[in-house]
């Protein structure tokens, strides 16, 4: 038996509520299940006219996306039989695979810059969050909003004096040259979201802990982190999108050593013809990290992304 | 345990001033009570002792060590405050290990087993000791609090009004558990109330704040029987002391402008005539609401005698207290 409650939605409109909120997921959707199905497509599957929807899944695009082809003759083809799997989807094509493609090596490229300025910012943005929220600080509204102010203007704004700057440093198309470059950009917004969420923490906590025997540092590490635990999940996953995506300065500053996925991911199109199927195996893959970093602190983003409003 | 000494302490924050040159010696095992409404400095005086705030001027001695340069965690003092005392994601057991754990203490697992089962022990909350401590009660959460600061043995334990967010019923229960812990450890005790019944009941030495000021420090008989200034007798009393200009009984000490009367210094039969306005009766006594020539007092009667509102009953002050026109004792 149900009772009446003001407080309690009604069935009906918790019904309601739930299919707006699963179409409104399935619409959002689309485009990436458009591209997660047409990593599996085969090239002629991919630009058919009027879409298939339903296909026969191959792995070709993703064999393309990791690995090097030269087309052979038929003597050679001939000669040599395919080895395993791999080498029989691209003799459909008259084509040998000679080596593993740059994809592999440009995707750990994202992780170590991705994760590493995600970390950077994080760590120098707790400590100085920390500093403002509890020190007295001469200026320190000032100092906040000069913080801020990094982000009030695009940041390749700045671009052409940041190319200039890191050829003379040495930093152009390493990872420490992007990691530091994405701190910069990233560490305004932690800062700013951390200080937040710091604030909230009643000091009373750090002096309970104070007179409880602990010294501030302590203090801070045992009481203050665990509590700002949901800020800096949520933090770090804005971060770290940001870094993850970012395309503009990684085509700028990086060719080589430093590339990341996303200025490597187009140049795929150019190798032999309009290869899409291998442009959506490398955005699939590129999604992963990302999906996965934020399933794993969604309780936490959910609860930090209402930071202020809901007091436990 | 062990004694602490203010010498001259002062305090402001800006323009305001949280403590005001007080002088104080806490004896060792003494129960300290300081009585003063909100704004008297009474949280301002914990928090310099225990270091969370930095005097202006002015000596703090714990166990005849000058404190100046020490940390909180130096001093050796235990502190439970009014709210937001819990680590809220720690269990209870944790909560009250954590103290023990401190680098200071570093007190070994076994020890801190027992201690922490002891002290639940006492506070009733051994069942709740695997519990998050925001899955507590208000009450048990205050329980918790006063928990963390048993475990430890420090020089003085430090109060802030630990029970003003409880229950009545509670407020009652732990007050006499609380004064049975400090009985029993002869542990050295300063508590911060506003909460006269806490003061008379638990304090072996009562210390009145104003303003920032002590105003006055002595036993609670002392301070109830004796006080030195009008705002403490209207401090201490309840219903609170009755207070007439000087001249409507007339023999007071020259220089008088007030006199004031506890509802049991009112002695009645004889003397002026004063109208009963309204009668409680409160089972053991009745309270009598009287108008004298325009003036409020409250006294208290026998419960077997019924009065009617409107009646004239004569009074007569008894062993009155003196005070000037600044409200000081005139003895």
């Amino acid at each position: 038996m149900s009772s009446f409650s003001v407080t309690e939605p009604s069935k009906r409109s918790k019904w309601f509520a739930g299919t707006l909120v699963i179409l409104y997921a399935l619409i959002t959707m689309i485009p990436l299940a458009w591209i997660m199905l047409t990593g599996f497509k085969s090239p002629a599957d991919a630009i058919s006219y009027p879409p298939k929807v339903i296909f026969e899944p191959t792995l070709e695009g993703y064999v393309n996306l990791f690995t090097q082809r030269t087309r052979q003759t038929e003597d050679f083809l001939a000669n040599n039989p395919p080895e395993n799997w791999r080498d029989e989807i691209v003799r459909q094509y008259d084509m040998v695979i000679v080596g593993p493609s740059k994809f592999g090596e440009r995707f750990l490229n994202s992780v170590i810059i991705g994760f590493g300025s995600t970390f950077l910012s994080i760590f120098l943005g707790t400590l100085a969050a920390y500093a403002f929220s509890r020190f007295k600080i001469p200026l320190a509204d000032d100092l906040l909003f000069f913080i801020l102010s990094t982000r009030m203007m695009p940041p390749i704004a700045v671009a052409i004096p940041i190319f200039l700057m890191y050829r003379q440093l040495g930093l152009s198309d390493t990872h420490l040259g992007m990691i530091l470059l994405y701190t910069a950009v990233n560490i305004s917004l932690a800062v700013w979201l951390l200080k937040g969420f710091i604030d909230e923490i009643p000091r009373e906590y750090e002096e309970a802990a104070l007179i409880d025997g602990y010294t501030r540092f302590q203090a801070f590490y045992k009481v203050v982190l665990p509590q700002a635990a949901t800020g800096i999940a949520s933090t770090a996953i804005f971060c770290l999108i940001f870094a993850w995506n970012e395309y503009a300065f990684a085509v700028l500053l990086t060719s080589g050593t430093a590339q990341t996925a996303p200025p490597f991911i187009p140049t795929i199109i150019g190798v032999g013809g309009l290869d899409w199927p291998a442009v959506a195996a490398g955005a699939t893959i590129f999604l992963l990290p990302v999906m996965i970093f934020t399933i794993l602190l969604r309780k936490n983003l959910l609860r930090g992304i209402t930071f202020g409003a809901v007091r436990k | 345990m062990a004694e602490v000494t203010l010498k001259n302490l002062s305090k402001s924050f800006g323009t305001d001033v949280g403590v005001a040159d007080i002088s104080m010696s806490i004896p060792d095992g003494a129960f300290v009570v300081l009585l003063g409404p909100t704004g008297a400095g009474k949280t301002t005086t914990l928090r310099l002792i225990s270091g969370l705030e930095k005097e202006d001027t002015g000596e703090i001695w714990i166990s005849g060590r000058n404190v100046a340069r020490e940390t909180p965690a130096q001093r050796d003092v235990a502190m439970v405050f009014q709210q937001y005392s819990l680590y809220p994601h720690l269990t209870v057991r944790d909560n009250l290990a954590f103290p023990l754990r401190s680098p200071i203490l570093k007190t070994p697992e076994g020890d801190i087993a027992r201690k922490v089962s002891e002290v639940a022990e006492v506070l009733q909350i051994s069942h709740k000791l695997d519990n998050k401590a925001t899955a507590l009660s208000g009450g048990e959460m205050q329980r918790v609090s006063i928990g963390r600061a048993l475990v430890r043995d420090p020089a003085i334990y430090l109060m802030d009004e630990p029970l003003s967010s409880l229950d009545a019923k509670l407020r009652t229960d732990l007050r006499v558990e609380l004064k049975r812990i400090q009985a029993s450890l002869g542990a050295t005790l300063l508590y911060v109330t506003h909460d006269q019944i806490e003061a008379m009941t638990m304090a072996t030495h009562v210390g009145v704040l104003n303003e920032g000021g002590l105003v006055q420090f002595g036993t609670p008989r002392e301070i109830y029987e004796n006080p030195n200034s009008l705002y403490v007798a209207s401090r201490l009393g309840l219903p609170r002391i009755n207070v007439l200009p000087a001249g409507i009984f007339g023999g007071a000490p020259s220089g008088t402008a007030q006199i004031g009367m506890r509802p049991e210094h009112i002695a009645q039969g004889d003397g002026l005539e004063a109208e009963v306005q309204r009668v409680e009766h409160l089972g053991d006594q009745n309270r009598l609401h009287l108008i004298l020539q325009g003036h409020a007092l409250t006294t208290i009667a026998d419960p077997s005698v019924d009065y009617e509102p409107g009646a004239h009953i004569k009074i007569a002050p008894r062993n009155p207290l003196c005070f000037d026109a600044d409200g000081n004792r005139i003895r």
